[in-house]
């Protein structure tokens, strides 16, 4: 089985499991206390932290381990919400066609068609802003998106002779969508899944930005790079490193993704 | 050497060899670039302003909400935007004494309750109308008219009547109050012909510039007031651009798009120093960054919580790692040496121990909840959290709570019993505890309401004996450290930059940030 | 009248529908936004009485649908108001900052979506060889450091360091000539493009891809083609429905989600424009600046929509 992965795959999931395990194991790793002022501010690399500290002298590391919790939590689960709302509504406006279809796909365009910062600023700032809140309005604005991807994908199998084949056999909705419809939608949806999970990350920094994020002293990876990017421009490379590993979580999900990718259409292929 | 180095200044100041050959010279001589650079500005201070040219300027502050109206104005870019086109009555002087601008001179009864302002002769609007005894009082009414919107309205309130008597303003209060040529200066009362009841925001008046062009939050310039009657303005165009980002605003000017640059973030203010063409300036103020509690609202009115949490926060660790070293302790009182007649009191310092005992003592063992965002003051969250790690270390559980930055102001600040905030300062005690600490004060964020504190601070406005009236505000001062509801960490420093392109600058100026927001009007390109 | 100009006309209809209804979510939304105009206008200098006072003169006072109707006729009359805060007329200004913003938005588009789909074809052409993992991971690393990230480290390398463009655009002149206007958006347009690429082009491969598989594909490989163009005439043409929606999308976050870039560049346009009057709680500027960009939104998803009917002939011709 192993030996079946190719070797980019491969990357891709060490680095993952890698940065899944630092999330879940963070309070056993984590080599100081998440808000523990330990040393001057953005000191650079030592044997006592290996990343330096932070804009107000908290060990990087640390920092880095508990954010990456925070951002990987949150970022998994809203895009689970989101793709699991998005794709069967996507699909079931797609199948059903007709008024369904419409009040869906208005409902979405209505939505969506409101600038998200204000949409987001509205609804968070009517609700508590707690981390399943959060979760929640994140996964489901982000669904408008998958739903119109999902639907445009399905739109264009429903016309499809197998389908058309299913629906005089008589099936229904949740066959037509779980049998026929799914399968074959699946690679621009993954393809599509791996992004959606990165968007996730940054906004969850950008919600932090308005204040509507993650309350202090916890932080996302966005956030950690907001705190020190005043550095930047003078060599202090502290923004630098949550910003790398953002870069490589999207890299390696987005690796695994395609090759899911790969086998989900040579599954189908026929060549 | 000397008589080298002089040579080679004149060389500099008359345009024929530049800055930066300059140093390289000097270098060889022996003479350190830091040196030779002040030697250099020195030099060129001395040699006077030179008129013409354009300063161009980046300021933080501006918002396409902003309007000309002066009543109206509240950030730094607004202010500037006075400055540049009007002037007040009076005006705050570089070592705090007051001066006259519209009016030439002012007076007052021995009791301090009925003033004279005699307006300026000869002086006109921007417009060519002269400027009369009438159009002041009809500003001093503008502002305090039963439908103002004025800002400066608080100042304004203890004036009982204004009249114009040929040039003369006189101006009756309701009480007494010796620090009125202080207030009246305040940059919302700048002069308008009939005070601007007509046109408020036609930005008509006496000052040194005239707008020419204006776009709200973006861009302004002004030209040069041909007839403007005193020594301010040696630049003929002023070109004022709003760059809010910080980083942006830096990049700006060390790329030449801009020459001058307020509010450099203190994390980098000795980076952007480096740089050989950009000189920062730090000038100490009074603006402050607070925590403030509510005196009436449970827990925070127990005195001995309130004196837990003073003593639970470690003041030095936030001015090296908030303000980086730009800034001064301050001592939970709003009043540091800026004001004229300030008396040091014994400093209160971070005792974990001091603090777990006045909290055991005070028997309250819950939470305490702190809220802020990054708009209260710069760096706020990150204050709180040093705030929550010294307070642990006596036991004390703070909870931060992170508000969204947009409508902290209006949710939470003033409402929250317990929040971080932000106070610019005024030029003296009067105003600062009038403002914010009288029991009656508009803006009472702290619920602070004491008899004795009311009493000296009425009495103070009174006292014309400089000695007693400085004792009354060490007293008041005393009072607050002891039982207010503001906990004040740090006074933070002014921190501006202007490149080498721009001369004129000067160290220490009183009041507010950009040499009290002069600097466009007092500098000159070099 | 022919299907396809009868579901068009459909779509235009359900358009204009919706964007009344978003009229009444905008006004809905902004007063349930905490918070008071007054007392934000006023900021932290507000006395009791000033505040009153303002509230007064703004009209705070009168009930919501009462105010809903008064602004609904000014719009459609074109009339979007004046703003509470500075007194100016909402649309002449938020017409010139409008202006502003599709300019770069234009810019950001003309070079990003070419470029993207361009991407998208080359990596379906040496897939899985090492053009397309480059494109891959470099499109990836770009998409995933925020924004403003990006934009600090331009500016200070391009713009302080090496001096080749100025670093923020606070030369920009609507009135200048078109080429000094392209300096001065040089660097926000080349971080916008690095932003949106990404999305674009991994769509278009994706959706390439999948129709790789059909038989007439293999037909046309048989037929002798080369690879390339196999990808470009039969393809390409069968995937655009996907890849129309997401342009679509990416199109208009050029338009309505440029703020943070706005801001760092110090750049007039319209998210700038609307976060200042958001935090000041200047409603009637911030319903008519939802308005547009839900215009904007909408007129673009109803183009991918006729795009999406138009490319497929299943849909051109329904049973």
């Amino acid at each position: 089985m192993i030996r079946n992965i190719p070797l980019a795959a491969m990357v891709g999931l060490v680095f993952t499991g890698f940065y899944f395990a630092m999330a879940i194991l963070a309070p056993w790793i984590a080599p100081y206390g998440m808000a523990e002022i330990v040393g001057d501010v953005w000191e650079p690399s030592s044997p006592e932290h290996w990343l330096g500290t932070d804009n107000i002298g908290r060990d990087l590391l640390t920092r880095m381990i508990y954010g990456g919790r925070t951002t990987i939590f949150i970022a998994t689960v809203a895009t689970l919400i989101s793709f699991c709302t998005g794709a069967i509504f996507g699909f079931w406006a797609a199948v059903a066609g007709g008024w369904v279809d419409q009040l869906f796909s208005r409902f979405v365009d209505l939505v969506m068609s409101i600038p998200s910062l204000i949409l987001a600023l509205v609804i968070l700032s009517v609700m508590p802003v707690t981390v399943p809140v959060l979760v929640l309005v994140m996964g489901f604005l982000d669904s408008t998106r998958v739903f119109r991807l999902s639907r445009a994908v399905a739109v264009d199998i429903t016309v499809m002779d197998y389908v058309e084949a299913a629906k005089l056999r008589g099936e229904g909705y949740r066959w037509v969508i779980f049998r026929e419809i799914l399968p074959n939608a699946l690679s621009p949806l993954v393809a599509e899944m791996g992004l959606r999970f990165i968007f996730m990350v940054l906004f969850i920094s950008t919600l932090s930005f308005l204040g509507l994020g993650i309350q202090p002293p916890e932080a996302d990876w966005g956030g950690i790079v907001k705190e020190n990017a005043d550095g930047i421009n003078y060599g202090i490379g502290a923004a630098l490193y949550p910003a790398v590993a953002i870069a490589t979580l999207a890299i390696s999900v987005n690796l695994v993704a395609d090759w899911v990718l790969t086998r989900t259409t040579s599954l189908k292929g026929g060549r | 050497m000397n008589n080298h180095m002089d040579y080679l200044k004149q060389r500099v100041l008359a345009g024929l060899m530049s800055r930066r050959e300059f140093i390289g010279r000097a270098g060889a001589l022996g003479v350190s670039a830091a040196f030779a650079n002040t030697m250099l500005s020195h030099a060129v201070h001395a040699a006077g302003p030179k008129k013409g040219g354009t300063i161009r300027m980046g300021f933080q502050g501006g918002s396409t909400t902003d309007s000309l109206d002066p009543a109206l104005a509240t950030n730094q870019v607004a202010l500037m935007v006075i400055r540049m086109w009007g002037e007040s009555l009076t005006e705050l002087g570089d070592d705090g004494s007051i001066q006259g601008k519209v009016a030439e001179s002012f007076s007052s009864s021995p009791d301090a309750r009925i003033w004279t302002f005699r307006v300026r002769q000869g002086l006109t609007f921007s417009n060519g109308q002269p400027v009369t005894a009438e159009d002041v009082v009809a500003t001093i009414d503008r502002h305090a008219g039963e439908d103002t919107k004025s800002g400066a309205l608080g100042i304004i309130r203890g004036i009982k009547s204004a009249k114009a008597d040929g040039r003369d303003v006189i101006i009756e209060l309701e009480s007494p109050n010796a620090d009125l040529p202080y207030l009246i200066g305040d940059y919302h009362l700048a002069i308008q012909p009939n005070g601007g009841k007509d046109a408020p925001d036609a930005a008509i008046g006496t000052g040194p510039y005239i707008l020419k062009e204006v776009e709200m939050g973006v861009r302004f310039v002004a030209e040069k007031n041909p007839n403007y009657w005193g020594d301010l303005g040696h630049a003929q165009t002023l070109e004022l651009l709003v760059i809010n980002d910080n980083t942006a605003r830096v990049a700006a000017l060390q790329s030449g798009q801009v020459d001058m640059i307020d509010r450099v973030p203190p994390r980098t203010a000795g980076l952007v120093a480096r740089a050989p063409n950009i000189n920062v300036h730090k000038t100490s103020g009074p603006g402050h960054y607070v925590f403030i509690m509510h005196c009436d609202t449970a827990p925070f009115d127990n005195n001995d919580v309130r004196l837990a949490l003073k003593y639970g926060i470690n003041r030095q660790e936030m001015v090296d790692k908030i303000l980086f070293g730009y800034g001064s302790v301050g001592n939970d009182t709003p009043i540091n040496a800026s004001y004229p007649m300030f008396t040091e009191l014994p400093q209160r310092e971070y005792d974990p121990e001091k603090a777990a005992f006045h909290m055991k003592k005070s028997g309250y063992d819950g939470p305490i909840v702190l809220r802020t965002s990054d708009n209260s003051f710069p760096g706020a969250p990150d204050a709180a959290a040093l705030f929550q790690q010294s307070c642990a270390g006596a036991g004390i559980n703070l909870e931060v709570k992170r508000e969204p930055n947009d409508g902290y102001w209006s949710e939470v600040w003033n409402k929250q019993p317990f929040c971080t905030s932000y106070w610019g300062g005024r030029p003296v005690q009067d105003q600062m505890f009038s403002t914010a600490y009288l029991s009656s004060a508009d803006w009472n964020d702290t619920r602070f309401k004491n008899e004795q504190f009311d009493q000296l601070l009425i009495a103070a406005r009174a006292e014309l004996d400089q000695g007693k009236r400085k004792q009354m505000y060490a007293d008041m001062g005393t009072i607050l450290h002891n039982e207010g509801g503001l906990i004040c960490p740090m006074f933070n420093d002014f921190i501006d930059a202007s490149s080498d392109r721009l001369a004129g600058w000067v160290e220490g100026v009183n009041g507010f940030a950009l040499m009290n927001s002069y600097a466009p009007l007092r500098m000159w390109v070099a | 009248m022919s299907p396809v100009l009868k579901l068009i006309a459909q779509r235009v209809a359900l358009g204009l529908l919706l964007l009344f209804m978003v009229s009444v979510l905008i006004f809905i939304g902004t007063l349930i936004l905490p918070g008071d105009v007054a007392q934000s206008i006023l900021g932290q200098s507000a006395t009791p009485e000033a505040l009153a006072n303002l509230r007064r003169d703004l009209g705070l006072n009168d009930p919501p649908v009462q105010r809903y109707f008064a602004w609904l006729g000014g719009v459609l009359q074109g009339d979007l108001g004046t703003a509470l805060t500075s007194g100016q007329d909402i649309a002449s200004v938020m017409w010139a900052r409008l202006e502003n913003t599709l300019f770069l938005a234009f810019w950001a588009a003309v070079i990003s979506v070419p470029l993207a789909i361009f991407l998208g074809l080359l990596a379906v052409r040496y897939r899985d060889r090492w053009p397309d993992k480059l494109i891959s991971g470099v499109t990836l690393a770009s998409i995933s450091v925020p924004e403003f990230l990006i934009a600090y480290v331009l500016m200070f390398f391009i713009g302080v360091k090496l001096r080749w463009l100025n670093p923020t655009a606070i030369g920009f002149r609507p009135d200048a000539d078109v080429l000094s206007k392209l300096e001065a958006i040089a660097l926000p347009v080349a971080v916008l493009t690095l932003v949106v690429l990404a999305h674009m082009m991994r769509m278009t491969r994706a959706a390439i891809l999948n129709v790789m598989q059909s038989a007439y594909i293999e037909t046309a490989e048989l037929k002798g083609l080369s690879l390339f163009s196999v990808i470009w005439r039969h393809a390409f043409p069968n995937s655009i429905a996907p890849v129309v929606n997401v342009v679509m999308l990416n199109l208009a976050y050029l338009v309505v989600g440029v703020v943070v870039i706005e801001v760092v560049f110090v750049y007039p346009g319209m998210g700038q424009y609307l976060v200042d009057h958001v935090s000041k709680r200047d409603v009637p500027v911030v319903q008519a600046c939802g308005l547009i960009f839900a215009a904007v939104y909408i007129g673009l998803n109803l183009i991918a929509d006729i795009v999406s009917i138009v490319s497929n002939p299943r849909l051109r011709h329904p049973k």
